[in-house]
């Protein structure tokens, strides 16, 4: 009897053992740190390479978009650092100017965060309904596009 | 007016409740009939009111009644009915009242169909269950009122996120909260067995088929979770590991453990303590999950708002887990099993193997998703690990889990012979091999995916060769034909052939979770009118912008005209809507689908002049597998749980009509 229950015991704790060993070198492969700009302005050169998160807000009218090229760059702040960001490819739907978005990628050496991941963050709180003038600019934007498509 | 009724119907709910679980405990350790005969009506009126207070948050919500704050911010006037009906699980305070609504239906249920044959745990079960709901009531008199009033009264509620402005949100929510609520009568049963001190296996007999059922529901919401995601969300996957996806995976790991090890229990009488253990942390993940994802700790997508909430969840989940705890070591003595484990080349291991992977994968996912809080607390820097980290640790785990997928089922029990062994999986496992060979020499060359479907094909072999050899044997000795054996099969033992059912769903999805990752294709391209870009076989042709009204929104489309190897295939409509209420807009995505493979396109940006258009196409092969994997999964748990006796009935019904 003795015997058996070991055998499932050592059984066990090699298969426990095993598991914790996977989630080790897991966690060690794809941690990623997560930086405010101006920890990243701070430490710059030293996180070369590392997986980074660094999360802010979209400074107003820092976005520039290159469609042919498909090079999205903007600058992200926590209001004292400001870190400058180019993405390969588009933004996610909430993505915009003055509204929080955390990106993943790298620091590097040309001064700039490489971002391969852009997560916008949206808010739930609550919003008055809509103002007038922002239906009509959506309206313009219908226009102007039915205008230039229609032959 | 809504709001001072709708405040008082759950204020008295809360009264009557509490009556109702002091009445149950008192009416049990008395004796006395009356105070039980009490409890019970005081669990149907529990159900009364809050079916009351359910309909007139939705009554407030379908006639838009923006002096409740929840109508206000969940609903708008130019919204369909329907979505107005949604938004009662449009956000927090709305959820925790359907929540609670579905408590007080299963307790009336458990109440009307078991209180005459289990007197002795019935009282107990009713007191665990109401308990549940006095947490509910608690939370929306305190903190989370659904029926708080706003100041002033807007002329128009802000609505629903457009997101969820669709018809998956009126089956995706309520497939949950149905599992996760199903789950609460196991757990209730199992307390009121050790309450009384009868922890055997009579709850786990009359709990079996809420538990399946619960976690069909639970799959149901997991399963079009993705599906919906993948239809209507702008980046072509469904599943992220999010926290909010990794809150309702958590449990259905839990549960997926727990209904396996009970057939243990059932069989062998061991294992009480541990079946304990896992239907109490079932329950707790679920509470878990909610408090990780209601209490804005994460920072999630899903999140909803800051608040007393959280502190509340983690102050129940911390008495649920001392209670049932508390419990199972006051009981200990009782728990002690009959049974031994013979050899470890047997079904027992098997099953206990596969519960320590199911509890490893939890572990992964409970530790990857609380990570960065874990970080911050102990070394003070915000370390996350992302969706390579899920990804890299379960997918062995997940290899593991199929591998015994396709030996669990077939493995004597209590020690398997080398005849046993050689019997029952030869043929698959040659069957698998060879397979995988032609995999091979048709060109695949991944070793992980080779070595999925290595697995797939095992599994699928040992469910084949099961099925063929009974039907055979059947046939043989009743002197039936193939197809009417092969029938009876399935109804005789309904519990085993449906089991064996879900394992065919479960590895039809994970061939389709395996190839669409792998062989994915992703391309981004802006065109101008008239101009294509390829990627595969396929040729995608833009062919100008459009855009038009809709009810609720502008739509902004770019017209697409998809070929494959060269010959027209679909036209594709790829847009953006703009909301009034929503400063970005939200992606309409477009695709083909197919069932070995998707053309999946999304608008990512465009000039306002029509001048161009950025345009994203993904191949996603096979991902259909997954939705019709779960779809026989569906099917399997039917006939796994489809009631004996009544289809025996009907059969006789049947009969005596014809005579």
């Amino acid at each position: 009897m003795k015997g058996r229950k070991l055998k499932y015991i050592v059984a066990g704790g090699i298969v426990v053992a095993a598991l914790l060993g996977l989630i080790y070198s897991g966690v060690k492969e794809s941690a990623v740190y997560f930086y405010t700009p101006t920890e990243l302005t701070q430490k710059k050169d030293s996180v070369l390479g590392k997986s980074l998160r660094v999360g802010g807000m979209v400074v107003d009218g820092s976005i520039k978009w290159d469609p042919q090229n498909l090079l999205l760059s903007f600058q992200l702040t926590d209001g004292q650092g400001t870190v400058f960001v180019r993405h390969k490819g588009t933004a996610p739907d909430l993505f915009k100017e003055g509204a929080g978005a955390v990106v993943e990628g790298t620091w590097t050496p040309d001064g700039y965060f490489r971002s391969s991941n852009i997560m916008a963050k949206h808010s739930e709180e609550y919003r008055p309904p809509t103002h007038p003038e922002t239906l009509e600019s959506k309206k313009e934007l219908f226009k102007s596009i039915m205008k230039e498509s229609k032959p | 007016m809504i709001s001072t009724l709708g405040g008082f119907t759950l204020f008295l709910a809360l009264g009557v409740t509490l009556y109702g679980v002091a009445a149950s405990v008192i009416g049990a350790r008395a004796g006395r009939e009356d105070w039980l005969a009490s409890s019970r009506n005081a669990v149907l009126a529990h159900f009364c009111l809050v079916t009351v207070a359910i309909f007139l948050l939705e009554y407030a919500l379908v006639t838009s009644d923006f002096s409740l704050r929840y109508v206000a911010n969940n609903s708008t006037r130019g919204s369909l009915t329907r979505y107005k009906i949604a938004g009662l699980w449009g956000s927090l305070e709305g959820s925790i009242l359907l929540w609670e609504w579905l408590q007080s239906l299963f307790a009336a249920l458990v109440v009307a169909r078991y209180s005459d044959r289990h007197r002795q745990l019935m009282p107990y079960v009713q007191a665990v269950l109401q308990g549940i709901s006095v947490f509910f009531l608690l939370l929306m008199t305190v903190a989370v009122n659904p029926f708080a009033r706003i100041f002033p009264i807007p002329l128009d509620g802000r609505g629903l996120n457009p997101l969820l402005e669709v018809t998956d949100m009126l089956v995706h929510p309520l497939l949950l909260y149905l599992g996760y609520v199903g789950f609460s009568v196991p757990f209730a049963f199992a307390m009121a067995a050790l309450i009384t001190g009868r922890p055997t296996e009579e709850w786990l007999r009359i709990t079996r088929r809420w538990t399946v059922v619960a976690w069909l529901f639970l799959t149901g919401g997991i399963f079009y979770g993705g599906w919906w995601s993948y239809r209507t969300l702008g980046w072509g996957g469904y599943w992220a590991w999010d926290p909010v996806e990794n809150a309702s995976f958590m449990p259905w790991l839990t549960a997926t453990a727990f209904i396996h090890s009970v057939m243990i229990q059932e069989r062998k009488r061991m294992l009480r303590v541990w079946n304990l253990v896992l239907v109490t942390l079932t329950f707790s993940l679920v509470i878990f999950g909610t408090f990780l994802t209601r209490s804005g700790i994460l920072g999630s997508v899903h999140a909803f708002a800051d608040g007393p909430v959280g502190a509340m969840f983690l102050a129940f989940l911390a008495l649920v887990l001392f209670f049932s705890f508390g419990l199972v070591a006051y009981r200990s003595d009782q728990l002690k099993g009959h049974g031994e484990l013979d050899s470890i080349v047997s079904r027992e291991s098997a099953f206990l193997l596969n519960n320590l992977i199911l509890m490893g994968i939890c572990f992964t996912v409970l530790l990857g998703t609380i990570f960065p809080l874990l970080t911050e607390a102990i070394r003070g820097t915000k370390i996350s690990v992302g969706t390579p980290y899920f990804n890299r640790v379960s997918t062995p785990l997940g290899m593991i889990l199929l591998l015994l997928m396709g030996i669990g089922p077939l493995i004597a029990w209590g020690r398997a012979s080398l005849n046993n062994l050689k019997r029952n999986f030869l043929k698959p496992i040659l069957g698998a091999l060879v397979s995988t060979g032609i995999l091979y020499a048709l060109g695949v060359h991944q070793a992980e995916v080779l070595a999925a479907f290595f697995f797939c094909f095992f599994v699928l072999g040992t469910v084949v060769f099961e099925f063929v050899v009974a039907t055979r044997t059947r046939a043989k000795t009743m002197g039936e034909g193939l197809l009417p054996a092969f029938a009876t099969l399935l109804l005789k033992s309904r519990r085993r052939y449906g089991g064996l059912i879900v394992h065919v769903g479960v590895v039809i999805a994970i061939i389709g979770i395996a190839v669409s990752s792998v062989y994915k294709v992703e391309h981004e391209q802006t065109l101008k009118p008239g101009e294509s870009l390829s990627v595969g076989s396929y040729t995608v042709r833009f062919d100008g912008m459009a855009a038009g009204e809709r009810p609720t929104h502008i739509l902004v489309w770019a017209n697409l005209m998809a070929f494959k190897n060269g010959k027209p295939l679909h036209e594709l409509t790829p847009g953006q809507r703009f909301y009034p209420n929503q400063q970005t807009p939200f992606a309409s995505v477009d695709a083909r689908y197919h069932w070995n493979e998707d053309l999946y396109v999304i608008l990512s940006a465009f000039e306002r002049n029509g001048s161009s258009a950025t345009i994203k196409v993904l191949i996603n092969p096979m991902i259909s597998w997954i939705w019709i994997g779960g779809v026989i999964i569906l099917l399997g748990v039917i006939v796994a749980v489809l009631p004996e006796r009544r289809l025996a009935l009907l059969a006789v019904g049947a009969r005596t009509q014809v005579a």
